[in-house]
């Protein structure tokens, strides 16, 4: 299980990049793998539309079952991994790269304040497995 | 083993049937109704036969063997009910036929509403709904009809608990309302501070599963509701798992508004495949009228030399029609003569046996399948699929090596709250011997994951067809090889 140190996780297993102010978004290594064969992916908010932290963006469905994706960080959407539409199987295969799923404008960098760091996450996930 | 479309089994002009020459004076159809090409496959008559018959044998179904496929009460379903059904007075009416000739079916129809209330305690029954799922959106529509006619328009949030059936959440959104999940606690119970934070003034109802997906009886349902109703909400009962309380608690003495039945669960109508599915709503005295219509009812009670007029009665604030005509009517039949068949004694003895056998498979099994919430079950139990010392297995290839034994797999990766679910329900109509196969080739399956994992990893073995691909089941929705040159000729119009 990789959990990258430069990245900030949420309790709802997404992760955020953040380059200057923009945030990239994903679910976890540690989410795909729960989910397991990931066949259908649906990010219901549009670029140019904002979201706030905690908002559903859209769902993610596999052979086992299907999960809402929650907005770890407040922020209007910059882009939407299209790729993922086609193959949605990225988000197993490369979870922290190809898989990412949006990219945001953050609009209140005080918000990563609550996210976990890489070694609280991961003590998270192991209290959850 | 490869079996092919029908369509590929076509030859051109090939006839199963020829009419007789008619013996009517005969009116050609207006040209404009014609159409020139109808995309049918041509076959004989034992081709058809054939073709179905080996389909029907890659299957595994009640009638084949064991189905503890857990939440779904997978019983077998008795032949007297094919035959209660095929009685021509009840397969060849008509829903437009006029009243006075359908009298039998319409008294079927008011008892079996009758047999229905009694068992579950409530004051009225629509038999309208064709689902679970669509007597869930029955119900709770009419708690939202409910809340308007008082005034309580602002009431539209639904409170699920994590151990309710999956269908609870989207029946919710689909009226309208807004979901909030409730945590479960250690016991496997509702948590009651988290109802409590969640009881509001906009709290429009509760819908709880009892027994819960976990195959737990709520210790707490009174408590639950008293919350629920001191708040000013209702509460919905999913009454799917209903195997496990006939005769022994009606839900409407517990204080359930409304609950759905299960007609293709409970009362042993055919499930799956076999189906339509049928799911009666009860609710109690204060939503009567606002059930959908028409229900069937006395229209005039007649006299001494005539018998009472049965019909159709429109509750006065109606929710409205949601099923054409009336219901399922066949399974009405069939469910109706399962219940006279076992009188109320024997429907207290369904639950005990369901239940009976339920605890018997957990105990038998518990020592070397982790039980996370260890309690006596009700009609089912859930197991974790998975051992620490045997990381590469996952419920999922348990399941599929239960197939090998040719048992048809249990329910898993639900419910959610347990890892790598195995959520089992063997059914009152289960013998000793067949529940002992059971745990036997369910031991024999956790040594092997053990000692020669690959062979569940590679599961199953004996089936007409090895693992399937699930990922390209649910991704490549078009899986014929080829499509027929006469529906891409229609496609192309």
């Amino acid at each position: 299980m990789n959990f990258p140190s430069e990245l900030k996780y949420s309790k709802e297993d997404e992760w955020v990049q953040v380059d200057g102010n923009t945030g990239t978004i994903g679910i976890t290594d540690f989410a795909q793998d729960q989910l397991s064969d990931i066949v259908y992916l649906e990010i219901t908010l549009t670029e140019g539309e904002s979201g706030e932290k905690g908002e559903v963006f859209g769902t993610v469905e596999s052979v086992k079952a299907a999960s809402d994706l929650f907005l770890p960080i407040g922020g209007k959407i910059l882009e939407v991994n299209e790729d993922l539409l086609e193959t949605p199987e990225l988000v197993n295969s490369d979870p922290y790269g190809a898989g990412w799923l949006v990219k945001i404008e953050i609009a209140d960098s005080s918000e990563l304040d609550g996210l976990m760091n890489a070694s609280d996450y991961e003590t998270n996930t192991k209290e959850r497995s | 083993m490869v079996e092919p479309l029908i369509y590929d089994l076509s030859s051109l002009g090939r006839r199963g049937v020829r009419f007789p020459e008619p013996d009517v004076p005969h009116t050609d159809l207006p040209e404009k109704f014609l159409r020139k090409e109808l995309p049918l496959p041509e076959v004989s008559e034992p081709e058809v036969i054939r073709h179905f018959t080996r389909l029907s044998q890659l299957n595994h179904g009640v009638d084949t063997g064991f189905y503890p496929l857990g939440s779904c009460t997978m019983k077998y379903n008795p032949k007297i009910n094919e035959q209660a059904a095929r009685l021509p007075g009840f397969a060849h009416v008509h829903p437009l036929q006029p009243l006075e000739t359908v009298q039998g079916s319409l008294i079927l129809m008011h008892l079996l509403q009758e047999f229905l209330k009694e068992i579950g305690g409530f004051a009225g029954v629509t038999l309208q709904p064709a689902a679970g799922a669509h007597g869930e959106l029955t119900g709770v529509s009419i708690i939202r009809e409910y809340l308007h006619s008082i005034g309580e328009t602002q009431r539209n949030k639904i409170l699920i608990p994590d151990s309710a059936h999956g269908t609870n959440p989207a029946t919710s959104s689909m009226s309208g309302m807004q979901v909030v999940e409730l945590p479960s606690d250690e016991r496997g119970n509702v948590d009651l501070e988290a109802l409590r934070a969640e009881c509001d003034q906009n709290l429009a109802g509760l819908m709880l599963t009892n027994p819960n997906t976990l195959g737990l009886f709520e210790e707490q349902t009174l408590e639950v509701i008293e919350l629920v109703h001191e708040a000013g909400g209702l509460v919905y009962g999913d009454g799917a798992n209903m195997n496990a309380l006939l005769g022994i608690v009606r839900p409407g003495d517990l204080g359930f508004d409304v609950l759905h039945y299960n007609l293709h669960k409970t009362f042993s109508t055919p499930h799956g495949g076999g189906g339509p599915g049928s799911g009666p709503v009860g609710v109690a005295e204060h939503l009567v009228d606002f059930l959908p219509g028409p229900i069937v009812g006395i229209i005039d009670q007649g006299a001494d030399d005539n018998p009472p007029l049965y019909g159709f009665l429109q509750p006065q604030k109606s929710i409205g029609r949601v099923k054409s005509f009336h219901g399922h009517f066949g399974i009405f039949v069939r469910a109706f003569t399962y219940i006279l068949m076992h009188g109320a004694s024997g429907l207290r003895e369904v639950s005990e046996g369901a239940v009976l056998n339920a605890n018997y498979l957990m105990s038998q099994l518990k020592d070397i399948y982790h039980l996370p919430f260890d309690r006596v079950c009700m009609h089912e139990f859930v197991f974790e699929g998975r051992w620490p010392d045997a990381p590469d297995i996952h419920a999922f290839d348990i399941a599929k090596r239960l197939m090998d034994f040719g048992f048809h797999p249990p329910t898993y990766y639900f419910p959610l709250i347990v890892k790598e679910a195995l959520m089992i329900e063997p059914t009152e109509t289960e013998t000793l011997e067949t529940l002992d196969a059971f745990v036997d080739a369910m031991r024999q399956i956790a040594e092997e994951a053990h000692t020669d994992p690959e062979i569940l990893l590679t599961a199953p073995h004996n089936t007409p067809f090895a693992r399937l691909d699930e990922v390209q089941a649910a991704k490549q929705l078009v899986f014929c090889c080829q499509v027929p040159e006469f529906i891409k000729a229609v496609e192309g119009d």
